[in-house]
Order: C-alpha cells, then sequence, then structure tokens
C-alpha cells in the first residue's frame, strides 16, 4: 500500500482570489485543509514609521492608502485620535459631514466585497452591478476632495472643505455621444447633496437587486452557508470585529455603544447573525447597506438645514482662510507656521477607534510635545481578521477558502500597512 | 465613562495592590503599567473577572522609547539656528559618538483590551527589563488574536515573547535582517534591490539614496497645552508605588 501523507499546496499571492498579494501556503490531506498558513507582509510599505518623519497633517494621505477602499473611515480614526490629543472637537456641521462620508465609505466598501465575493463564488454580474453604484459614490468623493480614492478630506479640526452647491457635470467627448451625456448629466442638475440624496432614493432598489440574485441562490447558498463558522466566544478571542463579529451574534457596533461623530443623534439598526457562517455574514453586510442608506439621508437633511463652519477656528492648527491671509499679518503667520513645521502634540498617548467597514479601526499615537508621532500604530481590522484564517478554513475543502477570504472582506493595504 | 473608569481604576488597585506599578486615567482612557514578570497572571485576571471581563485583545504593539523627547532643532534658545544637520551612515556609532547612552527600559509592550460586556476599555503597558535582548512573556495562551500581534512587534522591534507557538517574521521580507522600527533603524532602510540583467537575478545592494529631513522634528511648549495638563491633574487617580 502506498504511503499516504499531507501535501503542501501554495495558494497566490498572484491569484485572482486572493484579493491582493496574499500568498497562503494550505497543507492538504485530500482535498481537505489541515493548516492554513497566510503569509503576509507583501505590500509591507511602513507606513507607521513614515508617519513618525512626518508632521501630523502630513500622514492623513497615508491613512487613505491603508484601507483603499474605504478611504476616508481610515482618515476618521487618525484625525480623531489627534482631536482627542489636541483637545479640539470639529464643528457640528463637519461632523455631520464626516458622518455622512464615512457611511457613503461603507457603502463604497461593501460593494467592493460584494462585487469580489460574488465575482470569487461564481457570480459574475454581482461584480458589474457593485461597480456601477461604486462610481456614483466615487463622483461624490471627487466633488467634494477632487480625487476619486485617496481624498484626505478629513482634517484635524474639521473637514478641508464645505460639501460644493455645484456637481460636476459629464463633458462631451469621443466616447460619448450627446444623448449618453444627456442621460449621464440627468441627476447631476443640482447641488452635491441632491444628487447624494437621488442615490440614496434609488439606492434600496440596488440592493434588492442584489439580493434577488444573490440571497435565495441555490449555488451561493451551497457555497455560503456552514462555511467559516466562528463562535461569539471565539470571534472575540479572535480579535475579530465589524461584520465578522456581529455574524456570531454579537451584538457589538461602536458606532452604538461608543459614539463617535454624529452617530448617538441619529436614527439606524444594528444587524446581528445567528450561526457565525459566512452567509450571516453576507446577510449583515446586505442589511448594513441599507442602514448605512437610511444616515446618509438623515444627514443630508440635516445638512441642508444648519449651513455653518466646518473647521474648527483655532489657527494654531487648522489653516486660517486664504483671503485672511492676503490682509492679516497674523494669518499669514499661522499659515506659514502650519505650512513648514505643523502644530505640536502635548505629550502623552491616546487610542481612538472607530466602527470601520470592515471592523474596528483604531490608532493608538503616542507623543513627546513634538510636531511628529512618537510612534504611530494603527490597529487594523483586517490584520486580525486574516489571522484567524488558519481557524476558519481548517477541515474545509480548498474551494472554501476562496469564500472564507471573501467573508472576511480582506484589503492587503490595511493588513500589511 | 469617566465614573466608570475611576471605578475600574480603584477595583484593579484593590485586587492587584503591588502588582499594579501605575494606573493612570488621562484622556477618558485607563492606563495600567505592569512588571513584565507579572503579565500572565495580570492578564488572566483581566480577562476572567466579572468586574473587568476583558474578552478581546484589540491590539499589541511594541514601541522603543530610544529617542524619546529628542529634538532636532533647539527652540529654547534665542536667534536662529539651522533645523537639521545631519550626515547619513550606516554605523550608527560613529553619528552617536558625542550622544550619552540610552538610560533607562527601551521596549515597552502596549496592549488595548475591550470588554464588550462592560463596553470599556484598558491599555496595558509592560516595559521589557533588558534592552539588549527585550523578552517578554507571550499572552497567546489567553488572547488567540495576540499571536499576529506579538509576531509584528517582534518582527518590527524585536521583541521576543516567550511561550509564543511560533514567533516568525510577519511583516518584512523572507531573509530580512533586523528590525526595521527601532528609532536606531534608518527610514530609508539599509539594502535596496534591483533586478541585475547580467547576474540575471535579483540582487541587494546598500542603499544608494541619502536620507532627507523636510522638516524638523521640534518640541515646543504649548501654552494652552500645559494648562489643560494642570486641570486634567486634578481629575487624575494616580497610584504611584
Amino acid at each position: 500500500m502506498p504511503e499516504i501523507r499531507n501535501f503542501t499546496l501554495n495558494f497566490g499571492p498572484a491569484h485572482p482570489a486572493a484579493h491582493g498579494v496574499l500568498r497562503l501556503v494550505l497543507e492538504m490531506d485530500g482535498e481537505v485543509i489541515q493548516r492554513a498558513d497566510p503569509h503576509v507582509g507583501l505590500l509591507h510599505r511602513g507606513t507607521e514609521k513614515l508617519a513618525e518623519s512626518k508632521p501630523y497633517n502630513q500622514s492623513i494621505g497615508y491613512m487613505d492608502r491603508l484601507d483603499y477602499v474605504s478611504m476616508m473611515c481610515n482618515e476618521h480614526g487618525y484625525v480623531l485620535a489627534l482631536e482627542k490629543m489636541l483637545g479640539i472637537e470639529a464643528p457640528i456641521r463637519a461632523q455631520y459631514i464626516r458622518t455622512m462620508f464615512d457611511e457613503i465609505t461603507r457603502i463604497l466598501n461593501h460593494l467592493l466585497w460584494i462585487g469580489a465575493h460574488g465575482l470569487d463564488v461564481g457570480a459574475m454580474t454581482m461584480f458589474l452591478y457593485a461597480f456601477r453604484e461604486r462610481e456614483d459614490l466615487m463622483d461624490v468623493y471627487e466633488a467634494v476632495s477632487g480625487a476619486r480614492l485617496h481624498a484626505t478630506y478629513y482634517r484635524p479640526g474639521g473637514v478641508y472643505r464645505d460639501i460644493p452647491d455645484v456637481m460636476p457635470l459629464h463633458e462631451k467627448s469621443k466616447w460619448h455621444s450627446d444623448a449618453d451625456i444627456k442621460r449621464l448629466n440627468d441627476n447631476r442638475g443640482g447641488s452635491v447633496l441632491d444628487f447624494i440624496e437621488d442615490f440614496t432614493n434609488r439606492f434600496p432598489k440596488c440592493v434588492d437587486e442584489y439580493e434577488t440574485l444573490l440571497t435565495d441562490n441555490r449555488i451561493w447558498k451551497q457555497r455560503l452557508v456552514d462555511i467559516g463558522i466562528v463562535s461569539p466566544e471565539r470571534a472575540l478571542q479572535l480579535g475579530l470585529t465589524g461584520a465578522m463579529l456581529r455574524g456570531s451574534g454579537v451584538e457589538w457596533d461602536l458606532r452604538k455603544k461608543q459614539p463617535y461623530a454624529m452617530y448617538d443623534q441619529l436614527d439606524f439598526d444594528i444587524p446581528v447573525g445567528t450561526n457565525g457562517d459566512s452567509y450571516d455574514r453576507y446577510l449583515v453586510r446586505m442589511e448594513e447597506f441599507r442602514q448605512s442608506n437610511k444616515i446618509i439621508k438623515q444627514c443630508v437633511d440635516w445638512l441642508r438645514a444648519n449651513p455653518g463652519p466646518v473647521m474648527h477656528d483655532d489657527h494654531k492648527i487648522t489653516p486660517p482662510k486664504r483671503e485672511d491671509m492676503k490682509g492679516d499679518m497674523e494669518a499669514l503667520i499661522h499659515h506659514f507656521k502650519l505650512a513648514t513645521e505643523g502644530y505640536c502634540l502635548p505629550e502623552g498617548e491616546a487610542y481612538a477607534a472607530i466602527e470601520h467597514p470592515k471592523g474596528e479601526f483604531g490608532c493608538y499615537v503616542v507623543s513627546d510635545g513634538a510636531n511628529k508621532p512618537y510612534r504611530l500604530k494603527v490597529r487594523a481590522p483586517g490584520f486580525a481578521h486574516m489571522s484567524a484564517m488558519d481557524e476558519l478554513t481548517k477541515g474545509h475543502m480548498l474551494a472554501d477558502v476562496v469564500t472564507v477570504i471573501g467573508t472576511m472582506d480582506i484589503v492587503f493595504g490595511e493588513v500589511d500597512r | 465613562m469617566s465614573n466608570s473608569l475611576q471605578a475600574l481604576s480603584a477595583h484593579l488597585t484593590g485586587a492587584l495592590a503591588s502588582k499594579l506599578l501605575k494606573a493612570e486615567i488621562a484622556l477618558n482612557e485607563l492606563t495600567v503599567e505592569i512588571a513584565p514578570q507579572d503579565l500572565i497572571e495580570v492578564s488572566t485576571f483581566l480577562r476572567d473577572d466579572e468586574a473587568c471581563s476583558f474578552e478581546q485583545l484589540t491590539d499589541v504593539c511594541g514601541v522603543d522609547y530610544l529617542s524619546y523627547g529628542d529634538s532636532e532643532w533647539d527652540v529654547g534658545g534665542s536667534g536662529f539656528t539651522r533645523g537639521v544637520k545631519r550626515e547619513f551612515s550606516f554605523d550608527d556609532s560613529e553619528l552617536d559618538a558625542d550622544k550619552p547612552e540610552f538610560e533607562g527600559k527601551r521596549f515597552a509592550v502596549v496592549s488595548h483590551l475591550l470588554s464588550v460586556k462592560n463596553n470599556q476599555r484598558i491599555r496595558v503597558k509592560t516595559f521589557c527589563d533588558d534592552n539588549e535582548f527585550p523578552l517578554i512573556d507571550s499572552v497567546t495562551e489567553i488572547w488567540s488574536s495576540a499571536n499576529w500581534f506579538e509576531r509584528e512587534a517582534f518582527d518590527l522591534f524585536g521583541i521576543m515573547f516567550n511561550g509564543h507557538p511560533d514567533l516568525r517574521r510577519i511583516l518584512t521580507d523572507y531573509g530580512f535582517s533586523g528590525h526595521p522600527f527601532r528609532k536606531d533603524f534608518p527610514l530609508i532602510g539599509q539594502v535596496e534591490m534591483r533586478y541585475d540583467e547580467e547576474q540575471e537575478r535579483v540582487v541587494y545592494e546598500p542603499v544608494s539614496i541619502e536620507s532627507r529631513t523636510l522638516v524638523p522634528r521640534i518640541i515646543r511648549e504649548d501654552g494652552r497645552f500645559t494648562r489643560d495638563a494642570e486641570n486634567e491633574a486634578n481629575n487624575t487617580n494616580e497610584v504611584e508605588k
């Protein structure tokens, strides 16, 4: 009788289902996984070390590049930690804008997740549908910050600028006919808020569309139900947060439990799963689509009715207005000092966490009183999720690894930092 | 929140007594400092005690205190000086010849714990005794999530975790040497990599770029914060031993 032994399979780092640069070394017994050893760090850029060599504000842009599908949420975590140390709070309008953009970001993130997860498991159409809606939201990003992805929109003390009154229109080009342009510009006639409101009105229908494609789909259920089950106790032990934790039935959401920004003023619910399998996590995220949509709607209404400043007026920390700089000596000096030196944080340390689309995103800042962080530690949810890979895939088939990667919503920008 | 933190701090002071080197509430966060030899015992207590119930280890983070409080620009005196004047060298001893040797404990391991049950957080800080060979007990037995976080701290800072099941490098490249997040590791790194056409393989060479400082590191006494600090000092519940 021939000797039967486990063999090792190398998965990735350039596998399309590896969501980036994941290298998995799988120890297989036939088609059953005995041990999964993820090799991460292929995208390690040393963000935290780089931040140590720069004034605080210059690192906001690095935060976008951590989890590069939920950019503004990363900024929010960093900015909150700085504000905590500085002892300032953003004006209420800025807080509403942040809340709205956090939720827009959540939808952006979940859209990419459902697209990629669907594609991995065999639902090609999902990807196309999800990117259709992502496009609109990225236009909103572009309208407020000038960038579709890496916005650098949040600043300590508020947001870079107020939401513009005009939504940019599509221009005629050789790729689009007049009729195309007319159709594309149909809902862009008003302000950015009008466009966002229009989006919130049609988005629930889109989520229904996704659900008709997936929720009761036989293949989808066969691939997801009972795959990667985590009990609530183990989920906490393994450091899982966000939808990974809520899918296991733990009712824990920082937006409700440790509210930041304006979440305590808004009406929304926290979906919770029961079985802790991939399918429950799918359902949780689908419901989060609807809840985020609801939050955005409330924020739009509030922002319409309440104009006001969007930046703290302490110009030792936030830059003065450009007009003021032309005539006011004090403003000019403030701007010069901010641009050349930045601001100093008081000595101490702070940890600020937010409910990122993927889980708990936290920033731990240690300051020795300088204008640069002494140590910045980014607590990325994906890192903890990735470390649970071994436990989640053990005993499953090779094809289920793809499902588990999908359900964890892994983005390597934040795992490797 | 603040009241419950006060209560937690008092509870810990009572239960752990001398094992607690320091307990401090600042910015609405409770930080406790413990000695490395007590880490396992205190961690188990923090997880299992009813009033603590810290079921989740959110984060483990290494900190290197080598250059804490160093300013690159002396702003105390009068007049203007050049911000940064520094030559680059691979051998740090050349540059720091006139610098006094670092005293005190250099490496700290900072853990953030979360209690879902009681909705509270705590920060646990432990300084490693030995600066040359920083060693500390692993808490993987208590919280599974510590596994990768400790691997990361080992990789980036060279902190050794006693009892860790699989202490390998995690973020840096295969075959990497050194611990890049230590303060004496240059930001530009030590080697650079390129594809050599003659040898038809990837080769590593010492870095050819120079390190630059764009904005000098400055520590300024800021009147606003010292005022705040005085106010806060009245609320702080310190139990220095």
